[in-house]
Parts: structure tokens; C-alpha cells; sequence
């Protein structure tokens, strides 16, 4: 939280209590604002809090244990399969989140072991390597797992999954009383807000822990790690499946808002997205991810809407599409942001101790 | 005297160089164990022996009785022997405090559940963690930069801190590579008031060093090594006069004095 309200621009050194309100007022109204702009905008910033989600745990991973991890997408993809698999017509099975969404997670995380194992001694561009091959292995088996046996149902992938259920209240039905409604898109907003402040308290417990302190020390020097006492294996592996995990999670809330999962959902770009996110908003903190995610799902949506009209405005046709701008422009500005704010929009100032913990001390 | 480190008959070979051969010695609990020698003489591969980064092709290291274990650094320190760096090897996002506290690592047992859950016992060792951290960063005498991010520091501090940070570990023998090279003479005079210090708290040190004079006047007994080999070992005084000790450092024939 502190991380975050430090990068509130302008407010955030000033005056960080009502930077602090602030960011809470903004998440508790932004489908508010998003509702004004149409629904587009809410279903975009659910998205963004799932991206979130991905970031966060992406950054576990990337930023502070330092694993770089092309293939990331692959625990999302296996948490929505096993949403898929668990709670759709497809076989039949329809569990309730409570076992649905943990089973995924735990898959996720057994994913994560299967791929840190192999992995263990690798480093740097050997392990973005490997990690971007399992990404890719997961998805492919995604895309033909429908024959000989149908499992996956293959590139059609599965739809119709079940909504979010909690516990005989389906978050997919938008709520009324009387004349009130409230549509579903808020309610899952403000279901995957709790999801990601619970990630954010989670994570940061970890980072001011003896486990987040093994991991910064394993990211700035292995050899030094391993001389104070870290066990350096079990470490990358509780990393690797924790960041699972995150994943995990976020792929089952995707299942149940977008019914639908399919092997495309979960291509190598969708890693660099959230790989993207996390170095765009600052390795290494959790400020940073939240922000990446955000501005990084936004932005190609605003693009969007802004695209069409100018060109057509200054040269009476569409000359260029938005998809192409918006790689065209996303490079352009992780180009930038390499030159002018190398360290990511929220450079890391994240701490691994609390030191008001020491009584009178400095 | 109680023993608290023997090595016997350790070996090391890369390819066809031979880094040890044969090399055994005692270390006896409360000392300051000098191992001296030319560049190359095979010290720091010695080090790395023993602390668990290479695994020896021959021997075995016997600690407080039992074997050491090879080719596993965290269990070695989980023994009790911890180590330093002759190029400095500090955890640079980390404050000083955060890297004595992750020196502190092998000590503390707070699980996964516990800290996602701030278990009782959680807290209470991190807080512990954070005090005893801050006690040993006032003990080598750097407690005014626990919160400076340890790269700003300065190249004798960040020396202090690694030793910090290997005493959070809590070991019966502290190895030290080469911990006053790059030092000027006032900051060698301070490090050795530090390891004296260290050495009356009850913790062995064995010493690696280039500064003769820092070996001699603080070392209980000292270890030569050329090529890989003990040469000799005994009080400064008797080996400083011993002949091989002398044309291994000066490269002269054997009476050369």
C-alpha cells in the first residue's frame, strides 16, 4: 500500500493520507466512471484487475526472485482449464468454486514445480528460454488434446463454463431490488478487487519475510545466497510454484467471467503482455505491477477509440488499424520507457524489513 | 585444546591443474587460523572446499565431530561455519540491516503458512530477526547505515557488513577471504580491533589474508600454501623464518634470506 501511495504522482510525497484515499475512492468508483463510458469500459476494467493478478504473481517470480519466466501464461492457461474442466457442461462435472478455484491454483502450482525442476540451474537467457518453450508446450497440448480421446475439445476450445457461484449467489445475474440494478460486471469488479488486494497482502507478507528476503538475496547473488545459508533449490522452486499459484487463481476467475477458454487465449504474446506489464510498471514491486497492468490493458483500448475517429477525421478513411498501431505504439513506448524511466514507471523502492520493528532504533 | 575443524587429505582438481593436494590441518576452538600464501596457492579453492561451493576429489572436512557435508553450502552453514567473500558479495537492493537479516536466514524457521497467515510465532521471530540484525550491525560498528541501500556504501563498510552478515548465521567458525584487501592502514588497524573482538566473543576465525602484517600479529598459528600444498603451519614467528615459506613468497633458492 505504501509502495502505492508513493507513486501517486505529485500527492504521493506531499501529502500520502489523502493520496491513500484517493487510490481507495478510485478503485472503489472507477466501474462507476467506467459505466459512463458504456460497458465496454467495465468489462475492460475487469480484465485489468485479472491482468493484475497476473502481474502480481509474474513479479513474484521476475522481480523478486529474479527467474526469468517467458511461459508464465501457461499457469493461467491451466487454471482456466481446470475451471473448464471442472465446472462446465463439456463433461458434465459442475463443482463449486470453493474446490474449483484452490484445485486450480494447486494444479498451477504442481505446473510450476514440473517446470522449476528442470530449470534449477539455469539462468538469465537460458531459463527465459526453456520457460517460453513450456509455455508454449502447455498451449500446444491445449490445442490437441482432442484426439484420440476429447479432452480439450482442442482449437475450439470449451465454452458455456459456469459463472462465479459464491455460495448460491451467481455473480454472472445482475442484482435488483425494485428498480435498482446492479449490473454483473460490477459485481465481478469488486470480486476480483478482493481477489487482487488479497494477492497484494499476501505478496507483501512474503516480501517482508524471511522467504522474500531468500529470494532478493538469490536475485542480487546466487553464489552469496547459498553462503549464508539459503537453500537456493527450494527457494526458485517455492517461487516458481507460488507465482504459479497467482496464476492459477487469475486463470479460474477468467474461466468464469469469459465462460469461454481456448487455446488461443494463451499464446506466447499474452506472456510478453503480462512480462511487459510487469518491467512497463517496475520490476521488483508491487506498486509497479498494478500499475503496468493497468496502464498496459488500457491503453491499447483507449488507443482504440481514439485511432478510429482522428484518422478518420484527418484523412476521411482508416489507413492504418488499430491492432497493428498498437503494437506499433506499445513497442514504441517500451523503447521509450527503456531510454527515459529504465527502471519502470514505479521504480523499485521495495523493502524487506520493517524497521519500526526495532525499538528506538534508527 | 578441543579440535573444531580437521581436514584431511583434501583434494581439488580442475582438469589437469591440481588447486589442492593433500592438504590437513586443525583448527582448534577459539583461535585465529592464519592460511597464507602466493597467489594461486590454492587458498580461496580451499575456502570454497570447505564452505561447499566445489565439492574435493579427495578427503574429508570432520567439524565439531561429525563430517561435513560436500557440494551443499546452506548445510554447511547450517553446521555453523560461515563465510565471506574476497570480492565483496552483498545483496545490492537490500538495505544493510535486510542483508544481516538474510544473513540471519538459516537461523529462523517461520513457514509458508505463518507468513501468510503472521502466525504469532511469525512476528515474533521477525521481530527478532530485525533486532538481532540491527545488534549486529552496531557490533561491527556500521548501525547509522541500516537503512542505506548497501552499494552507497563505502568499500570498508561494505567489508563490515559482509562480516555482519556472516555472523548472523551464528557460526562457531567464521572464514574471512582476504577481508582487508583494498584497505587502507586505519581500516585494517579497525578490522583487526573487529576480528580481536570476534575471537574473544568465542567465535573461531580462520583467516585468509595477504597482508602479512595483519597475519602476523593477529594469527594464533598460520597454514603455508603453495601450489595446492601445505607447506607449513605453525606459530607466525616459526613461519616466517621457515625456508620453504620463504622462497615460496620470495621465488629464491631455498636459503635465500
Amino acid at each position: 500500500m505504501n509502495e502505492l501511495i508513493e507513486a501517486v504522482p505529485f500527492l504521493g510525497k506531499r501529502n500520502p493520507r489523502l493520496a491513500k484515499w484517493l487510490i481507495i475512492i478510485l478503485a472503489l468508483v472507477a466501474p462507476l466512471i467506467a459505466a459512463y463510458f458504456g460497458r465496454s469500459w467495465m468489462r475492460i476494467l475487469d480484465f485489468a484487475l485479472l491482468y493484475m493478478m497476473l502481474a502480481l504473481g509474474l513479479n513474484l517470480v521476475v522481480g523478486f526472485a529474479g527467474l526469468l519466466d517467458l511461459g508464465y501464461i501457461a499457469f493461467y492457461a491451466v487454471g482456466a482449464y481446470t475451471w473448464a474442466f471442472l465446472a462446465s457442461p463439456h463433461f458434465g462435472v459442475h463443482m463449486p468454486f470453493w474446490i474449483v478455484l484452490p484445485l486450480g491454483a494447486a494444479f498451477a502450482a504442481l505446473a510450476g514445480i514440473i517446470l522449476g525442476f528442470p530449470v534449477l540451474r539455469l539462468r538469465g537467457d537460458y531459463l527465459a528460454i526453456v520457460t517460453l518453450g513450456f509455455g508454449e508446450i502447455v498451449r500446444i497440448f491445449m490445442n490437441n488434446l482432442n484426439h484420440p480421446v476429447n479432452i480439450t475439445n482442442g482449437p475450439q476450445g470449451i465454452n458455456a463454463l459456469d459463472s462465479l457461484n459464491l455460495f448460491g449467489w451467481n455473480l454472472a445475474q445482475s442484482l435488483s431490488f425494485g428498480d435498482f440494478k446492479i449490473h454483473y460486471l460490477y459485481l465481478y469488479y469488486y470480486f476480483f478487487l478482493l481477489c487482487v488486494i488479497g494477492s497484494i497482502v499476501f505478496i507483501k507478507r512474503l516480501q517482508i519475510s524471511r522467504v522474500g528476503r531468500a529470494w532478493a538475496a538469490m536475485r542480487d547473488d546466487e553464489l552469496a545466497a547459498k553462503a549464508i545459508g539459503i537453500n537456493v533449490r527450494n527457494m526458485k522452486l517455492l517461487a516458481f510454484s507460488l507465482g504459479a499459484t497467482f496464476g492459477g487463481v487469475a486463470g479460474g476467475l477468467f474461466g468464469s467471467f469469459q465462460g469461454f477458454v481456448s487455446p488461443e487465449s494463451f499464446s506466447l504474446m499474452e506472456s510478453i503482455a503480462v512480462l511487459t506489464m510487469v518491467v512497463f510498471g517496475g520490476m521488483g514491486n508491487i506498486a509497479g505491477a498494478i500499475v503496468g497492468a493497468l496502464a498496459l490493458t488500457a491503453l491499447p483500448e483507449i488507443l482504440r477509440n481514439i485511432a478510429l475517429p482522428v484518422q478518420e477525421a484527418l484523412f476521411g478513411t482508416v489507413i492504418l488499424d488499430p491492432e497493428v498501431l498498437r503494437m506499433l505504439l506499445l513497442s514504441l513506448a517500451m523503447i521509450l520507457m527503456m531510454l527515459l524511466r529504465p527502471a519502470g514507471l514505479v521504480p523499485a523502492h521495495a523493502r524487506y524489513s520493517r524497521p519500526e520493528l526495532l525499538k528506538g532504533g534508527a | 585444546m578441543i579440535k573444531l575443524l580437521e581436514a584431511r587429505g583434501v583434494g581439488k582438481r580442475f582438469g589437469g591443474l591440481t588447486a589442492l593436494s593433500d592438504v590437513s590441518l586443525t583448527i582448534n576452538k577459539g583461535e585465529v587460523y592464519g592460511l597464507i600464501g602466493p597467489n594461486g596457492a590454492g587458498k580461496t579453492t580451499f575456502f570454497n572446499v570447505l564452505t561447499g561451493a566445489y565439492i574435493p576429489d579427495d578427503g574429508e572436512f570432520v567439524f565439531n565431530g561429525t563430517e561435513l557435508p560436500t557440494g551443499k553450502p546452506h548445510l554447511v552453514v547450517q553446521q555453523g561455519i560461515a563465510r565471506t567473500f574476497q570480492n565483496i558479495r552483498l545483496f545490492g537492493q537490500l538495505t544493510a540491516l535486510e542483508n544481516v537479516m538474510a544473513g540471519h536466514h538459516i537461523r529462523t524457521k517461520a513457514g509458508l503458512w505463518g507468513i501468510l497467515t503472521q502466525s504469532k510465532h511469525a512476528i515474533e521471530e521477525e521481530r527478532l530477526t530485525t533486532e538481532r540484525a540491527f545488534e549486529l550491525l552496531k557490533y561491527v560498528g556500521i548501525e547509522r547505515f541500516a537503512h542505506t541501500i548497501c552499494k552507497s556504501l563505502s568499500y570498508g563498510d561494505q567489508r563490515r557488513l559482509e562480516i555482519a552478515r556472516a555472523l548472523a548465521s551464528e557460526p562457531q567458525l567464521l572464514a574471512l577471504d582476504e577481508p582487508a584487501a583494498g584497505m587502507n592502514a586505519t581500516e585494517t588497524s579497525q578490522l583487526k580491533v573487529l576480528i580481536e573482538q570476534i575471537r574473544h566473543d568465542g567465535i573461531t576465525v580462520l583467516l585468509i589474508e595477504h597482508d602479512v602484517k595483519l597475519v602476523m600479529g593477529l594469527c594464533d598459528r598460520v597454514a603455508v600454501l603453495d601450489f595446492g600444498k601445505k607447506i607449513a603451519e605453525d606459530v607466525p614467528a616459526v613461519v616466517q623464518k621457515n625456508d620453504a615459506v620463504i622462497s615460496a613468497y620470495l621465488g629464491g633458492p631455498k636459503h635465500a634470506h
